[in-house]
């Protein structure tokens, strides 16, 4: 068995507003950060796993993405994945 | 109809169980039987009321890890045996995140936890959850929530516009919800979700009775 490190970044859809982002960018603008055009909020999740090679980890990685991590109706998400 | 009884299910964090059973047997003298979640025998009610509350704390997104509860799972060869599920605010919210109902539910526009009554409109009655007269109907319920703006893609809204699947509207749009949705039906209408609270409106006392007739509705056939 090997070992992976993921890390699954879940984003709104560019369609679906992210108000929690556009109070953020808001605040941001109020710091005094200058030339933000857009900020918008996601998750990250990391997860340590094992399986028969990054084939069998990547399946097991697409259904947790596409069942539980995000809600495909409002969310996309992507993962990066690293042999320990 | 004596031995009707409505399950009123119980997660971990529902704190609207009571209201529905309080709403359903005291002013409606219909029988319920709470239904803890890890429970998957739904052999001994006739309809399942999912009510509202923050099941697992709303981790992850609201809903989402309610959704693989046993009762949930079993949840599925009851709606398809044609009887009544109505899932309220996080009972809705389970219903989407599960692909009972169609779409999803997310943060209010303005990020405020709102808790109002709000205007309704009647838009259908599929399944007989609304009365809907000759006239246009309006109600006014009780809402309390933080993320029950309903967001569609446009393939989807049309087939609720044109199924009829659309139940509810607001009035004035207090969440940012596409099509000013407030409730949705399945196609064959005994699963109804709605964001405002019926069981909060069964009383004059408290406010107004428009939310008797969803709630008696639950013993139709």
């Amino acid at each position: 068995m090997e070992q992976f490190a993921v890390k699954v970044f879940i984003r709104l859809r560019p369609s679906v507003l992210d108000p929690a982002g556009e109070a953020t960018k808001s605040a941001s603008i109020k710091l005094g950060a200058e030339g933000i055009k857009s900020l918008r909020i996601g998750k990250m999740i990391e997860v340590k796993i094992e399986g028969n090679g990054e084939n069998e980890v990547r399946e097991k990685i697409d259904l947790l993405c596409d069942r539980l991590f995000a809600n495909t109706v409002i969310e996309d998400y992507e993962y990066s994945l690293e042999k320990l | 109809m004596d031995n009707f009884t409505v399950g009123v299910v119980v997660f971990p964090g529902s704190n609207c169980d009571r209201d529905v059973s309080w709403a359903l047997e005291g002013c409606l003298d219909i029988r319920t039987k709470y239904l803890w979640h890890e429970s998957s025998d739904l052999s001994d009610v006739d309809a399942i009321v999912l009510p509202g509350g923050f099941s697992y704390g709303d981790y992850l997104r609201c809903g989402a890890i309610a959704r693989f509860s046993p009762l949930i799972n079993a949840l599925d060869y009851f709606v398809k045996s044609g009887r009544r599920v109505l899932g309220i605010c996080n009972g809705f919210q389970i219903l989407t995140e599960s692909g009972f109902l169609p779409g999803a539910l997310t943060a209010n526009k303005n990020l405020n936890f709102i808790c109002d009554d709000v205007e309704l409109d009647i838009v259908s009655s599929k399944g007989g959850w609304f009365n809907d007269g000759d006239e246009k109907q309006t109600i006014k319920l009780p809402i309390a929530h933080g993320e029950g703006r309903y967001h569609c893609d446009s393939d989807t809204l049309k087939k609720l516009v044109d199924n009829e699947l659309i139940a509810l509207r607001y009035k004035n749009n207090p969440n940012g919800s596409s099509f000013d949705i407030a409730g949705i039906t399945n196609e064959k209408g005994n699963v109804l979700g709605l964001m405002p609270h019926p069981e909060r409106a069964c009383d004059e006392t408290i406010g107004g009775t428009d939310g008797l007739f969803t709630l008696k509705s639950l013993i139709l056939k």
